[in-house]
């Protein structure tokens, strides 16, 4: 139980971050915060009493293990949001060089 | 639930709340090394070694790195601004 | 919407949130038991009729193929969005920036951390391709290995030499390694369809459990993996240590 309300304090923390942020960078890792809150749900799901790591080099073929279907959809999710991490902040690159600032709220109005 | 993961949660729940309230993006990006830290060995704790390999090295390296450099690159041409309204 | 206002509203919000989210996280099954027959069929199937020891690599690569190839495209599709965003104004005055730099650092890039670089790079080197390659018997796979490879790379720039960056990874052939990377993924999961059978199905000799070749398409889809991942973070990355290398001497 401690795992799921550690996932949903992570969620609504990151999630405040977010809203009450003053710089672009900020922001992208309150949303880092955000996608460790989904790492920790999924892996506190799959998450079985004395089971065993999924890896069956060592141990006999019948012995219980966690869930590997979840594990597999968390380290997949791992690597990729970490390059959606980068193309936010190329934008935030991008945003400060067309407009001169990293405060979210001072960049406003869409032009054009 | 073992004692392990219960001091995983609760660091990790530390770190996580540590990220959103460090508010200068500097510091923040080692603040966030450390939470991927945490999140690693919590990811062990959970029986899960390929999670936590990857998520030491993209939390750990490839993440900190990018905001450092993006962060370098604001830095240049906030520099570069003020030398421009300095001449003209 | 001034600020107060919307962090009147959102923090508003928030409370909501937080009531149905604990309310819907107590309605879980109890931490420890899994429901779903899911659990218990994916490890025996990769185990006895795939012969894969590492039940995860094997649900990503065979089981859940499907998604991964998803994934990988999301990663495709980032690392072009990321170098499209920071290619857009790019001038002459790299070179000589890039020259500048390079004597600019020389100096004071700290003798031990260029040592420490230099020996690193090799080691790491190995290692990412270890990983990569036993993805289907220890834990690994083709994404972590791509990082790992990724970060020797990292080691070089942080040794100092971006001059030898340049030289290392001419970012034309990175590009290719990773079309060939994700394109190498996608007709794996055609020949499914090409040896007759649906596609993303697993078609090639499983092998025996524990040894190199084992697990039919999963090594080679984890290797596929690897090129793309390790391409796609370094034209990430050299992106941004490109830009950052770039004098304001540009619209």
């Amino acid at each position: 139980m401690l795992a799921y309300l550690v996932a949903v304090w992570l969620l609504l923390v990151g999630l405040y971050g977010v809203i009450t942020s003053r710089h672009l960078v900020h922001l992208v890792l309150c949303l880092g915060v955000m996608q460790a809150s989904t790492y920790v749900l999924l892996l506190a799901i799959g998450w079985r009493t004395g089971g065993a790591a999924p890896i069956f080099v060592d141990i006999p073929p019948r012995t219980p293990v966690v869930d590997p279907v979840v594990q597999a959809l968390t380290l997949t999710d791992v690597v990729v949001e970490a390059t959606v991490v980068a193309v936010l902040l190329a934008l935030t690159v991008q945003a400060h060089k067309r407009f001169g600032t990293c405060d979210p709220d001072a960049l406003g109005a869409l032009r054009g | 639930m073992t004692v392990l993961q219960s001091v995983c949660l609760i660091a990790v729940a530390v770190a996580g709340t540590a990220v959103v309230l460090t508010r200068d993006p500097l510091r923040q990006a080692v603040a966030f090394g450390t939470l991927g830290l945490a999140l690693s060995v919590l990811f062990l704790a959970f029986g899960a070694p390929d999670v936590a390999l990857s998520q030491i090295v993209v939390a750990g390296v490839a993440v900190p790195v990018m905001v450092l450099l993006a962060l370098a690159k604001i830095r240049v041409e906030e520099r570069a601004a003020r030398d421009e309204e300095g001449d003209g | 919407m001034t600020r107060r206002v919307r962090i009147v509203l959102g923090l508003g919000s928030l409370a909501v949130l937080s009531g149905l989210l604990v309310w819907g996280v107590t309605g879980l099954p109890d931490l420890g038991h899994p429901r779903g027959p899911y659990a218990d069929l994916a490890p025996r199937m990769m185990l006895d009729e795939r012969h894969v020891a590492n039940a995860v690599t094997g649900v990503t690569f065979d089981l859940r193929g499907f998604d991964t190839l998803g994934e990988e495209m999301i990663l495709f599709a980032a690392a072009l969005g990321a170098a499209v965003l920071l290619r857009a104004q790019r001038t002459e005055h790299e070179a000589e920036a890039a020259a500048a730099m390079e004597e600019e650092r020389g100096p004071g890039t700290a003798d031990a951390l260029r040592a420490l670089g230099a020996v690193l790079v090799g080691p790491v080197l190995l290692l990412g391709v270890y990983v990569v390659v036993h993805g289907a018997l220890t834990p690994g796979g083709g994404f972590q290995g791509g990082v790992l490879l990724a970060g020797a790379l990292l080691l070089v720039y942080a040794a100092g030499q971006v001059a030898a960056i340049r030289r290392v990874r001419p970012v034309a052939l990175v590009e290719v390694a990773d079309a060939v990377g994700a394109g190498a993924y996608m007709l794996v999961a055609v020949a499914g369809l090409v040896f007759g059978v649906a596609v993303m199905d697993n078609v090639l000799p499983f092998g025996t459990t524990g040894s190199l070749l084992s697990g039919g398409t999963v090594p080679v889809l984890s290797i596929a993996v690897g090129v793309e991942v390790t391409a796609a973070v370094t034209l990430i990355l050299s992106e941004f240590v490109d830009q950052m290398l770039l004098r304001h001497g540009d619209g």
